[in-house]
């Protein structure tokens, strides 16, 4: 049976050059990096270079505004509590948008069981932050704002800048989770003025458990893992070499190769939009309609539910999701969805496709055959009927 | 996550659709909570269920759990449908995710909603008498 991945917004195999760069890290420079002997410093060296890599792929002012982390989830926990809790004296309010990752609402949540304050701005039907709207949020004890740059389920890509911009004129800090960003759209932290940013490796064709927090030089943080002097006393733990390494290297391509991959993405997501919309009836695509990433197509189906569509996909080897994977085991509906104004009763029926950088043209239309018959065969046995419906 | 009994009976239910000349039709759940299951029932002069189909909106365990109701009512008399409950669905199907029992749970309550309809059609009927 034929394979065809289309959930690279979850995770992406390693590509083979990561994993040329990592497999040496296994056996032969095995060394903890924090030792002083010559294994040791030959890991510490691997460290040193991918940091070198990550700082250079967003244009950071030092390679010590980088630190390693377990991946996105941690770097996101890190940033918002820690932060949070480094200016608690100065004030305790934060805003973050109503469709961040639930590594960041999470986080908030826990910090309002604390005593702080949170604001979660809601967003347009585009899945946009609107800059008014934050500026009627801000209040004297506001400290953090935290706005993901590119949403996981839509691809809609904020006003980054603008934000930390607004942030910043009332000397607010500014973090953004830029996990499904890297690799898709340009990422400089000094132009767009980020304070600290999040990222991930398993998105970009690196290996899962890898990830850093970008923290500019000055902005204060409270530790999240003690126990080690390891990223210059601010993030316990042995540090994950092979993965590190091999996430130096998966953003150095990413970032080297993104204008090319986009391009390619682009023609795919237009084709593949242009015909689900040709032989399927009664669907929406979610999202911005231009200000979006190329990779990531959301579309609603309506009168069927998207956990059947996944699965009868699945049977015929098309790998997707319902929303993110993070939240499909809830019965709720997506709260980006729910945030975007789609109906739950359609949000129910909502599949994200997410492109890799080697689709194949008979892969996109073989999607759409076992697509279209998918959605035909749910219709068929669905109660829900729409007058004149295919 | 799902048992083959689930995937087995999603890819290819054996009760779908709807049943022309249905005397009982029973609906429970809605969209937005990710469910709505419609059960149409023939039941006899003598009360026996001669068919049972059904039309699902929802997911796999969803879909496998009232093709499985529809095969345990048939042939039974509305007494013994009404002893159908959700573990005996439960029990054809195998394992299922623990976030996912409600689906059986919703079967159950179909058909009982499907078999008051057919009461309250009869009584209308010989009102009408």
């Amino acid at each position: 049976m034929r394979k065809v991945y289309l959930d690279n917004a979850s995770t992406t195999y390693v590509s083979s050059e990561v994993l040329a760069e990592m497999l040496p890290c296994f056996n032969t420079i095995y060394g903890n990096s924090s030792s002083l002997h010559g294994f040791g410093r030959e890991a510490s060296a691997i460290i040193d270079r991918a940091r070198d890599r990550v700082a250079h792929a967003i244009n950071a002012q030092k390679s010590n505004e980088i630190y390693f982390t377990s991946g996105g989830t941690e770097a996101d926990n890190w940033a918002i509590k820690g932060i949070a809790h480094a200016y608690a004296n100065k004030g305790k309010h934060i805003i973050v948008s109503s469709i961040e990752h639930h590594a960041v609402l999470d986080s908030c949540k826990q910090l309002e069981k604390e005593g702080f304050e949170v604001t979660y701005l809601p967003v347009d039907k585009n899945g946009l932050v609107n800059i008014a709207d934050l500026l009627h949020a801000i209040k004297k004890t506001t400290t953090l704002i935290s706005i993901m740059a590119v949403n996981n389920e839509i691809g809609t890509i904020q006003n980054i800048k603008a934000i930390a911009k607004t942030a910043h004129e009332y000397g607010i800090i500014f973090h953004t989770d830029a996990v499904q960003a890297i690799g898709a759209v340009k990422i400089d932290v000094q132009d767009m003025e980020i304070d600290a940013m999040s990222m991930s490796a398993h998105k970009i064709y690196g290996p899962k458990g890898a990830g850093a927090l970008y923290l500019k030089n000055g902005v204060r943080i409270e530790n999240l893992m003690a126990g080690g002097n390891q990223e210059r006393a601010k993030r316990g733990g042995t540090t994950n070499v092979p993965a590190i390494a091999g996430f130096g290297k998966a953003i150095e391509i990413a970032v080297r190769d993104l204008s090319i991959n986009q391009q390619k993405l682009k023609t795919v997501r237009e084709y593949f939009i242009t015909k689900v919309k040709e032989r399927i009836p009664y669907i929406q695509v979610n999202g911005h309609p231009h200000q979006k990433i190329n990779g990531t197509v959301n579309i609603s189906f309506d009168m069927i539910e998207g956990e059947s569509i996944l699965m009868l996909l699945d049977l015929e080897g098309v790998a997707v999701s319902t929303a993110s994977a993070c939240t499909s085991n809830s019965l709720e509906p997506s709260h980006v969805l729910r945030a975007i104004g789609v109906p739950d009763e359609l949000a129910q029926g909502s599949i994200r496709f997410s492109f890799g950088k080697n689709i194949s043209k008979s892969d996109v239309d073989y999607t759409i055959d076992v697509l279209e018959k998918a959605v035909a065969k749910l219709r068929g046995i669905s109660p829900i009927t729409k007058a004149g419906r295919k | 996550m799902y048992s083959q009994q689930i995937i087995d009976r999603f890819k290819n239910p054996k009760n779908a659709g709807s049943l022309r000349g249905a005397n009982g039709v029973g609906k429970v759940g809605n969209a937005a909570c990710g469910d709505i299951m419609k059960m149409y029932l023939k039941i006899s002069d003598e009360g026996i269920i001669e068919d049972a189909k059904f039309k699902t909106f929802g997911c796999c365990a969803a879909i496998a759990s009232t093709d499985v109701a529809c095969d345990l009512i048939k042939g039974k008399t509305i007494d013994e449908a009404l002893k159908v409950t959700n573990k005996d669905v439960f029990n054809i199907l195998g394992t299922m995710p623990a976030h996912k029992i409600h689906c059986s749970v919703l079967a159950e309550e179909t058909i009982r909603d499907a078999i008051e309809d057919y009461y309250k059609r009869r009584e209308k009927a010989n009102k009408a008498k």
